[in-house]
């Protein structure tokens, strides 16, 4: 269990990115955190690992304060996938970014080669083994970042922006994957600008603005706001804005997704025939 | 007119021996908006480094066939010769920002070209309100969010006025209504300066309404061409796993079922005025 404590971060810079952040993410819950450029999405969540420690307030992982644990720690449970992949990798090939942090945490040699096999064809980048992660497309790279992180199956997933540069097939099996994650009582916390995923997925969602959590409910509850999702600079997905223009005829306003928004429609249509 | 010409492109990077791209044959207009997209991996980056030259002058490697760039013989000319024509704005915005402010960023292809100081001031100054970040032009571009560096990178590019403009995934890390500006902004430069722009994005549902032209590629070769609603409708587009914006995609779902809509939108607005006719009429 992750809580967040009145939660402030200043930056050297003075930049005053979190102001009273209070929040509790259970074990095995799934949530989205959305909101502007620069809403403070990613400072908060590095917290969740103890990249960052808080200027006032305090985060509790398991009970215990990110202030007294060190990075490499909380990173045994807590794994962070980073937004640009490129601050992640670093290693000669997709194998060796793989083992590296297995053979930090100690594990043996037979249980590294089991998981990196695992790792590998689980993110479908088997292919590319013994390939340097920087001869690879920019949605590839995210995979094996992605794939370097499950390999050591820490309980809780954080994912910045996990949809960026991944095509369209992609995302779908990341998606899949992020729900299979969840289903297994894995705590996925989402960083994401992405409202077509998040419909589908349907996760608990934060919408953050300016330092301060703005609100924190369902998916559909969340994306069927325009007025408080405007605040975060989101817009509701295709969908809720194709329902939204026909309110004047009775239709229901709360609708994300693309079969039951089919389901409302013909049954409006057979009703009327 | 075309301005970009290619007639059986073959690229293999230096190390490989399996092309990224074979046999491409592209024609892109004057004034065109072009939507590049196709699985990750399946050459549309190293398409785009051949526009403006990259390919083959930085990245040398093997490259067979023919490309013409606003009329120039890519191989043949040099980089900063292309350059004229072309901007090139990358996927990583962290690849192409290196100076200490964002406006010396900014002004840093113009200084190439020796453009006299008074002009250099005025272009820099249009190129950040474009990109709507002219209140960070002191500021040093490492210190920006993700978002923020992306609209430097496309300002440093627009300051140069380039005839051509090849964005690959510009707008990946911005929110969407950041997003949707910097589409706004991109549209307004294609429709009012005409200048060509082609465009790398997966995210169609976002990208697809300005947009004249959808060139589809997989696996280093061109799968499909056509217009957007050619190209949404086409099963061979799912097949290969282009994103279906979600309003065509209910269109899809009704059609299933026997309803069928007047037209195939791309839009929610279309999407939901086509909707409220047959609502009325039933």
């Amino acid at each position: 269990m992750i809580e967040v404590k009145d939660l402030y971060y200043t930056y050297p810079t003075g930049l005053e990115a979190l102001k009273g952040i209070s929040l509790t993410v259970n074990d095995g819950e799934f949530l989205a955190v959305m909101g502007q450029n620069g809403a403070g999405k990613t400072t908060l969540v590095k917290h969740f690992n103890g990249l960052l420690k808080p200027t006032k307030g305090e985060i509790l992982v398991d009970g215990v304060s990110t202030r007294d644990v060190s990075v490499a720690q909380l990173a045994r449970n807590v794994g962070f996938v980073f937004q640009n992949p490129d601050h992640q990798l670093f290693s000669e090939t997709v194998e060796e970014e793989i083992v590296f942090a297995l053979r930090n945490f100690g594990f043996e040699k037979a249980v590294i080669e089991k998981q990196v096999d695992w790792a590998l064809n689980l993110l479908d980048v088997t292919q590319y083994r013994k390939t340097s992660p920087f001869m690879l497309s920019g949605g590839e790279r995210k995979r094996v970042a992605l794939a370097s992180i499950l390999a050591w199956d820490p309980q809780v997933i954080i994912l910045d922006e996990p949809t960026i540069g991944q095509d369209h097939q992609q995302k779908e099996k990341l998606q899949q994957f992020i729900l299979q994650l969840n289903a297994q009582k894995k705590t996925v916390i989402v960083v994401t600008h992405d409202v077509e995923f998040v419909a589908e997925c349907s996760p608990r969602v934060i919408l953050m603005s300016q330092g301060k959590i703005v609100v924190d409910g369902t998916a559909k509850k969340i994306l069927t706001n325009p007025k408080v999702l405007a605040q975060a600079s989101i817009v509701p997905p295709q969908i809720t804005q194709i329902f939204l223009e026909l309110a004047d005829l009775g239709l229901p306003t709360d609708v994300i997704d693309v079969h039951e928004a089919t389901k409302i429609l013909l049954n409006r249509l057979r009703k009327r025939s | 007119m075309s301005v970009i010409e290619t007639r059986d492109l073959t690229y293999t990077y230096p190390g490989v021996t399996k092309p990224s791209i074979e046999e491409v044959s592209v024609t892109i207009n004057k004034g065109d908006f072009v939507i590049l997209t196709g699985p990750s991996g399946c050459g549309k980056t190293t398409l785009c480094r051949c526009f403006n030259g990259l390919i083959p002058h930085f990245y040398n490697g093997d490259l067979e066939g023919k490309i013409e760039v606003a009329g120039l013989n890519v191989v043949d000319h040099q980089i900063h010769q292309i350059a004229r024509h072309v901007g090139l704005v990358f996927q990583n915005p962290e690849n192409q920002l290196f100076a200490l402010s964002v406006e010396k960023d900014v002004a840093f292809g113009l200084e190439n070209f020796a453009m006299p100081r008074d002009e250099m001031r005025k272009r820099v100054d249009w190129a950040l309100q474009m990109a709507g970040i002219s209140e960070l032009s002191e500021r040093p571009p490492h210190e920006l969010s993700g978002g923020q560096q992306q609209r430097v990178a496309i300002a440093s590019v627009l300051a140069m006025q380039p005839d051509i403009m090849v964005l690959d995934e510009p707008t990946s890390f911005l929110d969407p209504v950041g997003a949707e500006k910097i589409f706004e902004v991109i549209n307004e430069l294609n429709k009012k300066l005409g200048i060509t722009i082609i465009l790398v994005e997966h995210r169609l549902d976002l990208a697809a309404k300005y947009a004249n032209h959808v060139i589809v590629m997989n696996k280093g070769k061109i799968a499909l061409t056509g217009s957007p609603r050619e190209i949404f409708t086409s099963e061979e587009a799912r097949l290969i796993g282009v994103g279906i914006p979600k309003a065509t995609k209910l269109y899809q779902h009704l059609k299933k079922h026997g309803i069928r809509l007047k037209a195939v939108p791309v839009t929610t607005e279309e999407t939901a005025d086509l909707l409220r006719e047959i609502l009325k009429n039933d």
